[in-house]
């Protein structure tokens, strides 16, 4: 069956930041295990996971720290051998300190025998796969974090018709997705399989920026057969964004307030992909990710694969130390990553980049007035108005700041990144969002 | 001509009669009460008392079910005005006043990361909780001055609330604003106040504040109406039994517990002391002194002024006097 070649569509709005992707070039390497372990148990959205192990219990690579505590949850796994020191409150990249496993490592750096590579995956049935997805505690590896078994459960009524993988990586600086592509084309096309198989779907996408050429030719000559297309993207923040993947590839606004199964699409990120692999092929849970360490603030910036829980500290000095003032810290890509104010934080599952920026970096000039220049308006993906918000934030007027949907803000950061006049436009997004959720609850 | 004048007149006697009609059948009795209170309370519309607006407030009082304390801002002439309106008498009743349970000096709370954006606490808050180490202080945006609608909320050079407590109402909206929920109301005649709000545990505390609350229990083991407790690592007073002596102030070791009376009281014996020692046997800090059978004498510099030898007196001998407030007590901040 030869499929009819996809046409390209496009999202209104976006911003292309210069890429300053320092790292394309340098192969993954394999980071040596930290010596102290620190695992949190809310490494997801949903419920924090329930610890399983005490301290003094004895643990190898790939023991299972904690159970799922509900639907939307998702369990932990050692990610080296040694003993759990400690469970208690860490600080979490989130900002605030969380229940966390610390585990001493006692250097032998042992596979728990439990999980056994399965030869004949290909005949797993679609719930026994979408099984081995939930206990090996997959998440959304681009950053969002969603438990991935969650997004393969559809309600019946909501059919879904194509999957699409998530290979753009449009934030600056970051190259994880990137070498991920370009070194395993293999696990990436498997895993996808995989998933377009729990899904149950007839078409299959994986979306990349055409930045990365070398990346679609690799999966190109990996790919076998035709179930799968791989396709170009124009360079375009924020083209990874789900929502804006789906216009882009199929044409099809997601509703307001809706999810991409409302309109039969699932969006899963390459690491997903590969960490689906993984887990169904090699029985093998989840216990490690690529990262891209970078910018100007890191003297030897690399492509690392880390395991979860390890301090970016060591991080940081396995990269050669810091060079230069170092003024901010940012986990994820600048434009839409977290800033961190405290180094002994860990990588956790969504950590896709530590971003070290210096001084000269960073723009911190301070807020001025409206000019109603209507950049923001112009470059926002969602086609929403983000002044108007943030003025009713502003002045506290928060049902009319819903009534501007600012609830469909996806927080990508264009806006503020364009505004003349330095607004924070996405915290007063986020601030709107947050009262409103507030007094959703009261009401409820 | 005629008949154009004819017409307009008819028409206008029309519209005359319907309009007679109308306002009789559709007439809306309003009690004129409604209006004259309206028109004595405040017009600031705050809505502390839980009405939309003043006018909401006098419909409620004229129509029964509400009293005019339930504005806070009403002063007790205007409270009289009201119960003359209704014909009831007037009875006073406490006002409060809005305290801020966190007060730093300079440079007390170290920041742990630079700040540049939105200028609201509450948008601060969802940050990392802001960007004071401590996580349970005060953020010191301003949040709460913004959403003063009395203007008795000012900010400190250190970025410190500061509450006027002539112009605090009690409205309540500060208290609702403050995403670290420091402020709560206390009556006005209450002038010790704990200036911490942290749950940290002692240790914790002490690392990151000069001035936090340690749970040390000092306090809670010196008062002697049981007032003060450590619940969740935190000194709480319970205003209902505080008398506001201020013992506890003076045992606090970090100084989180002020006494914001601008004067200081020393108790004073006159001559109808009959001599028996139950004021000094009661005296928390031996400030009195006498021979049983003999005049007492108080030691003004040992006397903090808690009026506990005041109630124990069965004579009426010990009064408590006004002074000025002493250098040995100026280690407690003065504020507000």
């Amino acid at each position: 069956m030869i499929m009819k070649k996809n046409k390209i569509y496009k999202f209104s709005g976006g911003v292309h930041p210069p890429e300053e992707k320092l790292t394309r070039q340098l192969p993954i390497e394999e980071m040596p295990p930290p010596k102290r372990a620190f695992i949190p148990l809310s490494q997801h959205i949903g419920a924090p996971s329930k610890a399983i192990v005490e301290p003094g219990d004895k643990v190898k690579i790939g023991t299972k720290l904690s159970e799922a505590s509900g639907f939307v949850s998702a369990p932990v796994y050692s990610s080296i051998s040694g003993v759990v020191v400690a469970i208690k409150d860490y600080p979490h990249t989130l900002g605030r300190s969380m229940p966390t496993i610390e585990i001493e490592a006692d250097g032998e750096d042992n596979w728990d025998k439990s999980g056994k590579p399965r030869a004949d995956f290909g005949n797993l049935a679609p719930d026994e796969i979408k099984t081995i997805i939930q206990e090996a505690g997959i998440v959304g590896m681009g950053g969002a974090t969603f438990p991935t078994h969650v997004k393969l459960s559809p309600p019946k009524e909501k059919p879904i018709n194509a999957l699409i993988i998530n290979g753009a990586e449009c934030e600056p600086y970051l190259t994880a997705d990137h070498r991920v592509m370009l070194e395993m084309p293999k696990e990436v096309l498997s895993g996808t399989k995989l998933i377009g198989k729990v899904l149950g779907v007839e078409k299959i996408f994986v979306g990349i920026e055409n930045n990365k050429m070398d990346a679609v030719d690799a999966l190109k000559s990996a790919l076998n057969d035709t179930e799968i297309e791989i396709v170009p993207l124009k360079v375009q923040f924020p083209q990874g964004a789900e929502k804006q993947l789906i216009k882009t590839l199929l044409n099809k606004d997601v509703p307001s307030g809706g999810l991409p199964m409302d309109v039969g699409v699932v969006v899963q990120n390459v690491g997903t992909a590969v960490a689906v692999h993984q887990a169904v092929a090699l029985g093998r849970p989840l216990i490690d990710r690529v990262t891209t360490i970078t910018g100007p603030g890191i003297k030897n910036p690399k492509n690392l694969r880390i395991r979860i829980g390890t301090p970016i500290l060591d991080v940081i000095e396995y990269c050669g130390g810091l060079s230069g003032d170092i003024e901010k810290v940012i986990l994820g890509g600048p434009m839409m990553g977290l800033a961190q104010y405290d180094l002994s934080v860990s990588i956790i599952k969504g950590t896709s980049g530590i971003l070290l920026m210096t001084d000269d970096q960073l723009d911190v000039t301070s807020q001025g007035p409206c000019l109603r220049c209507g950049n923001c308006v112009t470059v926002c993906p969602m086609k929403l108005a983000p002044l108007v918000y943030a003025r009713y934030t502003q002045l506290g007027m928060f049902d009319e700041a819903e009534n501007a949907n600012v609830m469909d803000c996806i927080e990508c950061g264009c806006c503020a990144y364009e505004c003349p006049s330095h607004i924070p436009l996405v915290q007063y997004a986020k601030y709107a969002k947050a009262e409103i959720q507030a007094t959703r609850r009261e009401k409820a | 001509m005629l008949s154009a004048l004819l017409t307009l007149s008819g028409l206008g006697l029309i519209a005359a009669a319907g309009l007679a009609v109308a306002s009789r059948v559709f007439y809306v009795d309003v009690d004129p009460r409604i209006g004259t209170i309206t028109e004595i309370l405040p017009g600031a519309n705050c809505g502390a008392c839980g009405f939309p607006g003043c006018g909401g407030l006098a419909k409620a009082i004229v129509e029964g079910g509400a009293q005019v304390e339930y504005c806070t801002v009403v002063d007790k002439q205007a409270a009289i005005a009201v119960a003359d309106v209704m014909g009831a008498i007037y009875t006073e009743s406490e006002k409060d006043y809005a305290i801020i349970h966190c007060d730093f000096p300079a440079g007390g709370v170290s920041e742990k990361f630079k700040y540049l954006g939105v200028n609201d606490c509450r948008a601060a808050n969802l940050i990392s909780g802001g960007p004071k180490l401590c996580s349970f202080a005060c953020i010191g945006l301003g949040t709460c001055k913004d959403v003063c609608p009395f203007d008795a909320i000012t900010m400190t050079d250190e970025g410190l609330p500061v509450v006027n407590m002539e112009r605090c109402t009690a409205c309540g909206n500060c208290v609702e604003a403050c995403p670290k929920n420091i402020i709560d109301l206390a009556p006005k005649s209450r002038v010790v106040h704990v200036q911490c709000s942290s749950k940290d545990k002692g240790g914790a505390v002490k690392k990151i504040c000069t001035v936090g609350c340690i749970s040390c229990m000092a306090c809670e083991k010196v008062c002697p109406y049981e007032a003060i407790k450590i619940i969740d690592n935190i000194a709480q007073i319970d205003y209902d039994k505080c008398r506001s002596c201020g013992i506890c102030v003076t045992k606090c070791p970090t100084v989180s517990i002020v006494n914001r009376r601008d004067h200081d009281l020393v108790a004073e014996i006159s001559d109808k002391c009959n001599g028996c020692t139950l004021c000094a046997r009661a005296c928390p800090v031996n400030a009195i002194t006498g021979e049983p059978k003999e005049m007492h004498k108080v030691d003004s510099d040992s006397c903090i002024g808690c009026g506990i030898c005041v109630d124990q007196c069965k004579r009426g001998a010990v009064i408590l006097k006004k002074v000025e407030k002493q250098a040995a007590v100026a280690k407690v901040r003065v504020v507000g």
